[in-house]
């Protein structure tokens, strides 16, 4: 049997997470934790104005304050010029993350940072800030994606010109780029349809919310060399995004992966990494920079909010028959909004023949918008879900019912092109119509909904490299970041293939300059791509033990085969041997040719596309509007857990934030441009009182391409819940919710438009 | 195989649908480069490209049979 058919000893257990004690016990480092001798408090100053001109910055008085170290502004990181940059959603453009880590001639948000301050104490360093004194010049702003759209509309970027558009246009406008998929003949597809329902949806930006807030302490030798200790979703990518942006080489920097108090997307960038390491570059001391939540709020990327149209038509028996979208989403102040994915996830779970989705990645006076879990999904399975929710209703035919008459399959051809292969979204619907939680029951002012939703899922680069110790233990490290439990599930795929009890296996997160490069942990990879090159380093260890028994052994290496932890004559005419243990073999290591450790560097292909349906009760009360989730079960094909307790966790936590994303999470902003609720308190997210305990199921269609079946999952459990609440709510009250948050003074507003 | 709207306005007249020999994907981007001035660099800075529904971030010397699917895609991530 295969890695994928066969029982396992590790695969699939609920093993003790090995991060688990350390952070219960508040012994765990992340990156505020972390402290040097000599230490620096680094501060910014961040602009009051969503959009104005920098006309004069000074900074004298702030630089001859008494403990007052550095001082910098844009004038002091080099004007870096244009360069791809790929770590998050879409491409961005190495010289837009410098203007954003540092506002470059004019502050483009509430909140961007225009200056920076390294002092001996935070409260010179407050007082520093409070010292600089910046003129600015005014100017309009614009908040939404539709005002950013009209031609009359203030500038966000004076000289950008969009993009996907032929002839270029030649006049600058806020609309980055056009991008648009396309399958059939859309308007043939809408002329066989017997119903054809268009609803227009508006969401609002939202965060990811992480508990933990950025902290990074940088601190630079007398050589050039750089130490940075920081909490990241790629230690990588912030060792290339500070050379890149300070004009460093990659090798003057070694950055320490931290413990990490979430990410979700949100930190697939940088922010204050840079003015950390320029500042202890320029006082030869260590600097920290620790945000608070409101410097979160007002200065990290949430994810995009949107303007959707969507339409879909279908024949009387439920056969859709064209599918179309028009989607705008908010960038933020540079381009680079998740649009691109959101056209190409919008309808990937459906087998269409005639689709066709248009997206606007539109610059607005917002912060810059990142990676959010399945960044730009969604949003466009919240209008598509919405309407083919609608649909059934008027075909008469029940939602589930609807999805199984037109759910991809192996062959079908994505909206985005290519034909998937192996897939499970059949599955999670038929693990729906069999969970007693479909046919339940429902009280008074509830109702139902279901939805569905899909992420590509990813591989790329990483690297892992396994030392077995002198006592026959091992220690795995690895390249990307531990966010969701990879240690747990790297440590889980070398017990397996090396037949070990995983009590002797430890996994480590190794720093830039002790591990080859390993890109951002995001896009739902680790699991999938790290353990490739888990299961491949495991083998090179395995391929020197039998090695090293052969040359015990005084025998062919190839007459020794690896079984359940031990070299094993693979017949009796290599001869009769004794099989030896792993620690056997490595307490002769040194004998037999010294350390055994096998390594792997990969870019790893063939990433299973991954498909979730959930199904949400909500009770409504018609009083106050608010809504309260009664029950909640999420679906989803996880290829193969590897440690089902944390494929559960995943599940649960995209539901949750999907929900908070539904029902209440919004930005507020005065007219003046300016975020009025930076905080936990005003921006309300879901805490484990609001929601019901999310049942999950995890179904496991296994990715031909991973050596034990891996697809990620990381993403898709945030894709349905929107849609799901939303056609639930519908269900409950009769009313149609087309715009997020569904607060209870917009469910109020909509049963008094109903009545 | 099939171009992004945007590859086959910008370069290719509109043109989305071509044929091309080629056994790899390197030797796709040169046959279009050669075909369509300009398209090549376009497509090595910041194109996936996907293979009989494989999709492959960073394409460099996949191999293509010569009844393949190939798409190319914008280069994208995730949260």
């Amino acid at each position: 049997m295969d890695g994928q058919t066969r029982d396992f000893k590790w695969i699939g257990k609920r093993t003790v997470r090995p991060d688990g004690v350390d952070k219960v016990t508040g012994r765990a480092n992340f990156g505020a934790d972390f402290s040097l001798p000599g230490m620096l408090v680094g501060k910014v100053l961040r602009s009051p104005h969503a959009h104005a001109r920098i006309l004069s910055i000074d900074t004298g008085k702030a630089r001859v304050l008494p403990g007052v170290k550095a001082v910098i502004t844009a004038a002091d990181l080099p004007d870096i010029p244009s360069e791809e940059a790929h770590f998050g959603e879409d491409p961005t453009d190495f010289r837009y993350v410098s203007h954003n880590v540092m506002a470059r001639g004019k502050a483009l948000y509430d909140g961007h940072v225009v200056a920076a301050v390294a002092a001996t104490s935070e409260a010179i360093a407050e007082a520093a800030l409070g010292l600089i004194e910046v003129e600015y010049d005014i100017l309009p702003h614009v908040l939404d994606v539709e005002d950013a759209m009209k031609p009359d509309a203030p500038l966000v970027i004076e000289d950008l010109i969009t993009q996907g558009i032929t002839p270029t246009p030649k006049k600058p406008s806020n609309i980055a780029k056009r991008i648009q998929y396309d399958l059939g003949d859309i308007a043939a597809g809408f002329k066989k349809a017997d119903v054809v329902i268009k609803r227009r949806f508006t969401t609002k930006p939202v965060h990811q919310g992480y508990i933990e807030p950025h902290a990074v302490v940088a601190s630079t030798s007398e050589d050039g060399q750089s130490l940075v200790w920081c909490s990241s979703q790629g230690h990588f990518m912030v060792r290339a995004s500070c050379a890149k942006l300070l004009g460093l080489d990659v090798s003057q920097l070694r950055v320490m992966p931290a413990e990490i108090g979430g990410g979700f997307g949100g930190k697939v960038t940088v922010y204050q990494e840079p003015l950390a390491v320029l500042m202890s570059r320029k006082t030869g001391r260590p600097v920290k920079m620790v945000m608070s939540r409101e410097e979160v709020f007002r200065g990290t990327g949430p994810t995009s909010g949107s303007v959707m149209t969507v339409k879909i038509g279908a024949t009387k028996k439920g056969k859709i028959t064209a599918a179309e979208a028009t989607l705008a989403f908010q960038a933020g102040a540079y381009p680079g909004s998740p649009v691109g994915l959101g056209c190409m996830t919008a309808f990937a779970p459906y087998d269409l023949e005639n689709v066709k989705t248009v997206g606007y990645d539109v610059v607005v006076n917002r912060p810059k918008a990142t990676a959010y879990r399945a960044p730009g999904a969604p949003l466009a399975a919240f209008a598509a879900e919405s309407v083919l929710d609608e649909l059934a209703k008027a075909l008469n035919i029940a939602p589930l019912e609807l999805r199984e008459k037109n759910a991809a399959r192996e062959g079908t051809q994505a909206p985005y092109g290519p034909r998937f292969g192996v897939i499970g979204y059949v599955a999670t619907l038929q693990a729906l119509r069999d969970h007693p939680h479909y046919m339940a029951p429902l009280g008074p002012n509830q109702g139902r909904g279901i939805a569905s939703g899909f992420w590509m899922n990813f591989g790329g680069q990483s690297s892992a490299v396994i030392n077995v110790n002198e006592d026959g233990t091992v220690v795995v490290t690895l390249g990307h970041p531990d966010i969701g439990g990879s240690r747990a599930s790297m440590a889980l795929m070398a017990a397996e293939v090396l037949g070990i009890d995983i009590t002797k296996v430890r996994a480590i997160i190794g720093d830039t300059h002790s591990i080859g490069l390993s890109d951002i942990t995001g896009g739902s990879k680790v699991t999938f791509a790290s353990g490739m090159a888990v299961v491949k380093a495991a083998n090179d260890v395995t391929g020197q033990l039998r090695a090293r028994a052969a040359m015990i052994w005084e025998v062919d290496a190839d007459g020794v085969v690896w079984e359940d932890g031990h070299a094993v004559a693979s017949s009796t005419n290599v001869g009769e041997f004794e099989p030896l243990s792993l620690a056997q073999i490595a307490a002769m290591a040194a004998k037999t040719g010294g350390p055994i450790s096998g390594h792997a560097s990969i870019n790893a292909k063939g990433a299973g596309p991954g498909f979730g349906t959930h199904i949400c009760d909500v009770e409504v009360d018609r009083e106050t509007g608010r809504v309260t989730v009664v029950r909640y079960t999420a679906i989803q094909d996880a290829g193969r857990a590897i440690h089902p307790s944390y494929v559960e966790g995943q599940l649960q936590g995209g539901a949750a934030q999907g929900i908070g994303w539904a029902l209440n999470e919004e930005y507020v902003y005065g007219d003046d441009g300016r975020l009025q609720n930076p905080g936990f308190l005003d921006y309300r997210m879901p805490v484990a009182s609001d929601l019901p305990m999310i049942d999950t199921v995890i179904v496991e269609v296994p990715n031909p391409n991973h050596p034990f079946g891996v697809r990620g999952v990381g993403e898709v459990p945030i894709v349905p819940p929107l849609a799901a609440v939303a056609n639930a709510i519908e269900d409950a009250i009769g009313v149609r919710m087309t715009d997020l948050p569904m607060s209870p003074p917009r469910i109020l507003a909509a049963l008094e438009d109903k009545l | 195989m099939v171009l992004t709207n945007e590859l086959g306005n910008q370069f290719a007249g509109g043109e989305t649908k071509v044929e091309v020999q080629a056994k790899n994907v390197r030797q796709l981007i040169r046959a279009l480069e050669e075909r369509y001035p300009g398209m090549g660099p376009e497509l090595e800075a910041g194109m996936a490209v996907a293979i009989d529904g494989e999709i492959y971030a960073d394409p460099f010397m996949e191999p293509i049979g010569p009844d393949s699917e190939v798409y190319f895609l914008p280069r994208i991530g995730g949260g």
